[in-house]
């Protein structure tokens, strides 16, 4: 029987982020596009940074995932339409928090890069933090520091 | 077309390739651990951006991206000569760091308006991710710009050195009219017009005097495959791995 995009959607669902365990690839915008043709599905993926490594991992996990539901996957890494942090849903921002990592300011207030002078720290929700540099453990994290609690916190890079 | 096209994408994609190893040469090395961390980053940000322009150039029928990496000769690669200069000093890296990406963000922006829409929509991708290598220069040639004698006569030293190679950058392709009335890239002349603006801007907000560009000769050949004694050298170990056994599966 033929899956509905929303059916497809639910499977991916189970798929993670590898480097965030607690993100899926549809809460974290990666998702572009699926197509159902039978039991065909054509799933387009587009990098968050265009130099990520767990790229190839992730069209895998999602071709593994689709598979073991009988249905025949191809994934195509496109950027047609590019990632950016606007794309993480609420779920996969509160998810990020609850991990541990700051979730990336919107957008809309993004005009400059002045806004990751400060976060808000996701341990205790105090904004008297401090970037200490804009390069992370990940392509898609910062480093801070958060004055208040005296921790050291990353967050998701706003892109 | 497709040859001026391809020109623009390997000098691209060399670019951001050979830097990139440069700044991974400073994986471990770094003055301070979050500089370690940042060059690295910055090494992974430009290979996998090479990556993305050497696929560009397989769809247009060139080898595949491995290939084109990793078996060629120096003679081969259109890279600008500032960015196989050795890392040298700290300061060095971060002089060329700084007059290399404000270059390349400038370029990638002006492409997110290429007629040809492959590159259109992946320099709009790499341009925001550029804004994070353009922050980390900008935030450092500020700082250590105005910091000591000692910090200020070293980046001075550093900057007049790599201004000539800086230059090179923007060595006119052959092609440049035919991209330019194509609609594919606004041309090197603009480009550095527009860089000029933006470098002087940050020196003057440090005590970095930026030589008069008349008087500074630039040095040219990278683009058509002249090379200094450096890039070969670094080709070498780049693909030491590759070359024991090219069909290795990763």
């Amino acid at each position: 029987m033929a899956y509905s995009r929303e059916e497809i959607f639910k499977i991916l669902e189970e798929v993670k982020d590898p480097e965030i365990p607690v993100l899926s690839l549809v809460d974290l915008g990666v998702i572009t596009e699926v197509t159902i043709e039978d039991s065909n599905v054509l799933v387009k993926m587009t990098p968050t940074f265009v130099g990520c490594p767990a790229m190839d991992y992730m069209r895998q996990e999602v071709e593994n995932a689709l598979m073991l539901q009988g249905l025949t996957p191809r994934v195509e890494i496109t950027f047609e339409k590019p990632w950016s942090s606007e794309l993480i849903s609420e779920k996969g921002k509160a998810a990020l928090k609850k991990y541990g990592l700051a979730p990336p300011p919107s957008n809309k207030i993004f005009t400059d890069l002045e806004i990751l002078e400060t976060a808000i720290c996701p341990r205790c929700n105090g904004t008297h933090t401090e970037l200490k540099s804009p390069f992370g453990p990940t392509l898609c994290r910062s480093l801070y520091y958060c004055h208040s609690c005296q921790e050291a916190f990353e967050q998701f890079k706003p892109l | 077309m497709t040859f001026a096209l391809k020109e623009l994408l390997y000098k691209m994609a060399d670019d951001q390739l050979i830097l990139g190893h440069r700044n991974s040469e400073w994986t471990g090395m770094g003055p301070l651990l979050e500089e370690d961390i940042a060059f690295s980053s910055m090494a992974q940000d430009k290979v996998g951006q090479s990556l993305a322009l050497y696929t560009l150039l397989h769809k247009l029928g060139e080898s595949d991206p491995d290939t084109m990496a990793f078996t060629r000769n120096a003679n081969q690669f259109h890279n600008c000569i500032l960015v196989e200069l050795p890392n040298q000093e700290y300061d060095f890296s971060l002089i060329r760091h700084f007059l290399f990406d404000t270059a390349e963000a400038l370029r990638f922006e002006a492409l997110t308006h290429s007629s040809y829409e492959p590159l259109a929509q992946l320099a709009q991708k790499i341009r925001g991710e550029l804004r994070y290598h353009t922050l980390h220069a900008n935030t450092w040639i500020k700082q250590l710009g105005t910091a000591t004698p000692e910090s200020i006569s070293r980046l001075q030293h550093s900057l007049e050195l790599a201004l000539p190679y800086a230059l090179g950058i923007f060595e006119p392709s052959p092609y440049e009219a035919e991209l330019m009335a194509a609609g594919i890239f606004e041309g090197e002349q603009a480009l550095q017009d527009k860089w000029l603006v933006r470098i002087e801007s940050i020196c003057r907000q440090t005590s970095l005097v930026l030589p008069d560009l008349k008087v500074v000769t630039p040095v040219l050949g990278g683009r058509t495959g002249k090379h200094s004694e450096h890039l070969q050298p670094l080709l070498d170990e780049m693909s030491e791995v590759f070359r024991i056994d090219p069909g290795a599966e990763w």
